[in-house]
């Protein structure tokens, strides 16, 4: 049976892990390769790495410290920023990551995700989402997030941009609910569970974890076939081990070896 | 170790992941493009991320299609790689290298049962062979697919996802990895190793 995934994300900014609160106030938390091989030492699943500046600014990720960590891991990542084209893609993956992650460019240009899909296959191309609640109770997308100043409202539904990725040919989404992010309350439950009865492909909860018991809930409330975190993992309030022994405790299925 | 290790660009996206992983384990893959390349190489490894079709076509334009079943090397087909070794594939309905009996299938979603196969699942053994020395059942590997193969005759371990599929497949000197043992930790890079120390 498949396992459900612990995936620590490590922003990245200029070479480095940052962290941040509400996506603002982004603080140094270390060397990217030094925090990759103790996740994987640890027992992550997975690690996404974000470059959140490379959306706003303009550019694509840099593919020196992607080719640094595919040496190094022997484990599944994924990365993701400012990835505008197949060639983008092509050089990440090239570098030694397993998929590409996009988001701002996806909203700017949807086909980018079926080119992707066609030159990858669908397995290789995660769609990022960063959904907020708005006043009418509505969820929408939000791009250019990496940046405060630079974020913007897409207009779109949360829900029917879920659907519209996965027929472009997404074989991943992973929600950001950005009202929980950094604020370590929880996962967003009900945003999940309305994102996964629209989603066939696996489905990744981003944003709110603060304890061990938001994962267990995220699995069992929500059904979601991973769990990403950054701060509650940078902090070391969360040790995956431990982490992972409690949801075996709870039946929840996860690798342990 | 030092035996020279031949690597198929095939346009898979893994290319640069299984490299490394070999050059983990103190190998020097050659990447080739054409079978030409083959020369002299005493393992061959045949890495895939992506479509079954334009695969094949790329294999074909170099002269693969043609070599690849009268190598008498072994062979190790990874993902998108292992079921390129079947005879037929429903994804672009596909002519495979037919090294191996078998047609690759699509993997239908379900509730509960999410397309792509898609993280780490637990090996289940069949049989006994070289290829999984060392390695135990219930086992942990990751898997990224929507295509898959039944376990057949020469399948020599499965995992189950809504049922059961092949995940490590030998017969004779053709032997293939639905999961991917470069990004599947101690269990990949032992069957990596298995595969570049077999007789």
């Amino acid at each position: 049976m498949l396992s459900r995934r612990i995936i620590p994300c490590l922003d990245v900014r200029d070479g480095r892990v940052v962290k941040g609160v509400r996506f603002r106030d982004h603080v140094d938390a270390g060397d990217i390769v030094e925090l990759a091989t103790l996740y994987a030492r640890e027992g992550a699943d997975e690690l996404v790495f974000y470059d959140i500046t490379a959306s706003p600014a303009g550019r694509t990720v840099d593919v020196a410290w992607v080719e640094r960590l595919g040496r190094l891991l022997d484990i599944p990542f994924c990365v993701a920023g400012g990835i505008r084209s197949v060639a983008d893609a092509r050089r990440v993956l090239h570098a030694g990551a397993d998929k590409v992650s996009v988001n701002t460019p996806a909203l700017e240009r949807p086909a980018l995700v079926s080119e992707l899909a066609d030159a990858f296959g669908r397995q290789c191309v995660v769609v990022g989402i960063d959904s907020l609640r708005d006043d009418d109770g509505h969820w929408r997308v939000r791009s250019h997030t990496g940046d405060a100043t630079a974020m913007r409202a897409s207009g779109r539904a949360t829900l029917d941009w879920i659907g519209d990725v996965q027929a472009l040919g997404a074989g991943e989404i992973v929600l950001n609910c950005m009202g929980s992010d950094g604020v370590r309350a929880g996962y967003d439950i009900a945003q999940l569970r309305a994102a996964r009865a629209h989603c066939e492909v696996p489905l990744v909860a981003s944003g709110g974890a603060g304890a061990a018991e938001h994962f267990s809930e995220v699995f069992e409330e929500a059904d979601v076939d991973g769990a990403l975190a950054a701060s509650v993992f940078h902090s070391g309030e969360v040790r995956i081990p431990l982490l992972k022994r409690g949801l075996r405790a709870r039946g929840i299925e996860v690798r342990d070896d | 170790m030092s035996a020279p290790v031949a690597v198929i660009d095939a346009g898979g996206a893994n290319l640069g992941s299984v490299r490394y992983a070999l050059e983990r384990l103190g190998a020097t893959p050659r990447i080739v493009r054409d079978a030409d390349g083959l020369r002299g190489a005493a393992r061959v490894i045949l890495p895939g991320v992506g479509a079954a079709a334009p695969a094949m076509r790329l294999l074909r334009d170099g002269g693969f299609a043609d070599v690849l079943p009268a190598l008498d090397v072994p062979l190790l087909g990874i993902c998108l790689g292992m079921q390129l070794l079947f005879q037929r594939s429903e994804e672009g309905d596909v002519e495979g290298l037919g090294l191996l009996p078998g047609v690759v299938r699509r993997l239908v979603p379900a509730p509960g049962l999410r397309v792509p196969h898609m993280g780490w699942n637990r090996l289940r053994l069949r049989r006994p062979s070289p290829l999984m020395a060392g390695i135990d059942d219930g086992a942990w590997a990751y898997f990224v697919h929507g295509y898959a193969v039944e376990p057949g005759a020469d399948c020599v371990a499965e995992a189950e996802h809504g049922t059961a599929l092949g995940a490590v497949v030998e017969r004779g000197r053709i032997a293939g990895a639905q999961f991917h043992p470069e990004r599947s930790g101690a269990t990949g890079a032992r069957l990596l190793r298995n595969f570049l120390e077999a007789a």
